[in-house]
């Protein structure tokens, strides 16, 4: 795919996310707008999937171990014709297929269920480990949020990956530099995340993560070199739109429909610009 | 007696850890999709020819039971059957969370071994003897929790479970027990095995407090006591409609676990005849307290987990019957 297209599939994801979160009147807002554009690489451009057959044995999968950025993938895959995009206006409503975070038996295209973090990475491996087992060639990406690295079991995970050289496994960090309550700086700096996933036996790529051509060159330079990779996406928290950048608690936000329309607006006005 | 049990209540001449090697391999022979995950107490769970024979299917994670736990969750999804072998406190008490999400609730098919149960942790002590695991798996959705009372067990459920998609919680000990049952003994799993007759009063057991309740039965004899002895297996899903049988041909119930009397077998029971068919209720098993280095001998009677214990209780609950 163009890069030009990947951008505009980019901005139709994060329409979609204010859509979804408009329509159940609030939701999580910061770390969703943060990953749309590594999601829109993903699912348009890099992995190997068929929205027409979503249990094909040998596909690749995404872990979204930050469960709560559910939206943003149900965005994704409404785009790539999962579900209809109409089914994401039903987002935390009673009876759902769409919860607020990620539930592999409910809604089609979600691979593993998730939302206490930390746990994500550790099922990752096990679907990389067990792929390897099959003789498939695909690859298991998992997306986890800077401050959710705070949560030992993923460096249990991380230390897993290295020592089994899982080398089709691809962890890519939201580093978006912002918690619940406030800067991962002031709460529990994570320091250098290169230099530690390096000091633990990873591939380190880090790039701007909300570039698509830079995304896209990075998990395209992915070897299989017996090491597993990680991409530090440098993001922003509520990347995408006015509202959600400024506002000094943007991790879950009510969205009125004046916003979303105002938001929407704007994501078209700046991928035009 | 039932014609499943053994004439002579003699120590096994096979060690549990052993018999369930035996019992995993035999699973694997037979499903490809058998794997044995470890966390560092191979050695101790007894499945080290597993890995002799299958040494591409033995993954060991370290020290790492809460990742392992997730592991074993991707593995499945993958349509692997992971058997994950810890000491019963940290397959369980340590990872509950991700038994939990990454395993129950995506309806996963991981069978989780823990080891030394109870009491039989013995110079292990209090921070390795488990008295509350099997309270954390009856609170997990669709978690199917057994208790061998004997190696007899282990051939038929271990390849029956790898063969049952699902997620179960095995609880078991490595040493050698009292032999309950014959080799001919069959087993399903979630139907209890009623291993004597009786209409005084009914035990109801599991792991090895089974012998203690049949050896309890032949201190009641002695007192013209007629004791029907179950052997309460499969802790989850209970067979309840064999408790409720017990409870209307006896009219008196006593349970007996090597656990917390709080979240157990005991509450278990309990809460089905307080739903269907109340009658007096005993239970014998720790009663909410931590556990401490000790012999087993030692550390039964310290928590009153006797035969004499299971006796007196017994006793008791017909005293309570309404005349």
């Amino acid at each position: 795919m163009t890069i030009a297209k990947l951008a505009a599939a980019a901005a139709e994801i994060r329409k979609l996310t204010i859509t979804a979160i408009e329509s159940a009147g609030y939701g999580h807002i910061g770390g969703s707008m943060s990953i749309c554009d590594a999601l829109a690489v993903l699912y348009c451009d890099i992995m190997k999937i068929d929205p027409a057959n979503p249990d094909m044995a040998d596909r690749d999968r995404l872990v979204l171990s930050k469960g709560h950025s559910g939206p943003a993938l149900y965005a994704t895959l409404a785009y790539k014709n999962y579900f209809p995009k109409e089914e994401l206006k039903t987002l935390n409503q009673n009876g759902t297929n769409l919860p607020s975070h990620c539930d592999r038996l409910k809604t089609k295209g979600i691979d593993i269920s998730t939302g206490s973090l930390g746990q994500g990475l550790s099922l990752a491996a096990g679907v990389a480990y067990g792929s390897k087992l099959k003789g498939y060639t695909n690859t298991c990406y998992c997306i986890v949020g800077d401050g959710e690295l705070q949560e030992g079991q993923n460096w249990e995970a991380i230390q897993f990956a290295a020592h089994h050289c899982l080398d089709n496994l691809v962890l890519l960090i939201d580093y978006n530099k912002r918690q619940l309550d406030g800067y991962t700086e002031e709460i529990c700096a994570p320091r250098s995340l290169a230099k530690k996933l390096q000091a633990f036996g990873w591939e380190v790529l880090e790039v701007n993560g909300h570039d698509v051509e830079a995304i896209r060159n990075a998990l395209l330079s992915i070897k299989r070199v017996k090491k597993p990779y990680v991409v530090v996406l440098d993001t922003q928290k509520g990347y995408g739109c006015s509202f959600s950048e400024i506002e000094g608690f943007n991790h879950y936000m009510v969205v009125t429909p004046d916003m979303a329309e105002t938001a929407r607006a704007e994501i078209d006005r700046r991928h035009h610009q | 007696m039932n014609e499943m049990l053994t004439e002579r209540f003699t120590l096994d001449t096979i060690e549990m850890r052993a018999a369930y090697c035996d019992a995993l391999i035999a699973a694997a022979e037979t499903n490809p999709a058998v794997l044995d995950v470890e966390a560092d107490v191979q050695y101790s769970m007894g499945t080290k020819r597993f890995k002799e024979r299958f040494p591409a299917r033995c993954i060991n994670c370290g020290i790492m039971e809460a990742h392992a736990i997730g592991f074993c969750g991707g593995l499945s999804a993958m349509g692997y059957v992971p058997f994950f072998h810890a000491f019963g406190v940290f397959a369980t008490r340590r990872a509950f969370d991700q038994v939990f999400l990454a395993l129950a609730y995506q309806d996963m098919n991981v069978k989780i071994i823990g080891g030394d149960a109870g009491v039989t942790a013995t110079a292990n002590g209090g921070t390795h003897m488990p008295f509350e695991d099997i309270g954390l798996m009856r609170l997990v959705p669709n978690m199917t929790i057994i208790e061998p009372a004997d190696s007899a067990m282990y051939a038929t459920v271990i390849p029956a479970m790898a063969n049952t998609y699902g997620n179960f919680y095995v609880r078991s000990c490595r040493r050698k027990v009292t032999k309950i049952y014959n080799k001919d003994a069959t087993f399903t799993i979630g139907r209890a095995n009623t291993l004597t007759q009786g209409d005084d009063v009914a035990i109801i057991a599991c792991g090895i407090m089974v012998y203690e309740a049949l050896k309890a039965r032949e201190l009641l004899l002695t007192k013209g006591i007629s004791a029907r002895v179950i052997d309460m297996h499969t802790v989850k899903p209970l067979d309840t409609a064999c408790v409720i049988k017990a409870a209307r041909e006896c009219g008196a119930i006593v349970t007996a676990e090597n656990h917390n009397i709080i979240g157990g077998l005991g509450e278990a029971v309990c809460g089905a005849l307080a739903r269907a068919y109340p009658v007096p209720v005993e239970q014998v098993g720790v009663n909410d307290t931590f556990g401490q280095v000790g012999t087993q001998d030692y550390l039964m009677k310290v928590y009153r987990l006797t035969a004499e214990d299971i006796a007196t209780k017994a006793i008791q609950c017909i005293g309570r019957k309404q005349k």
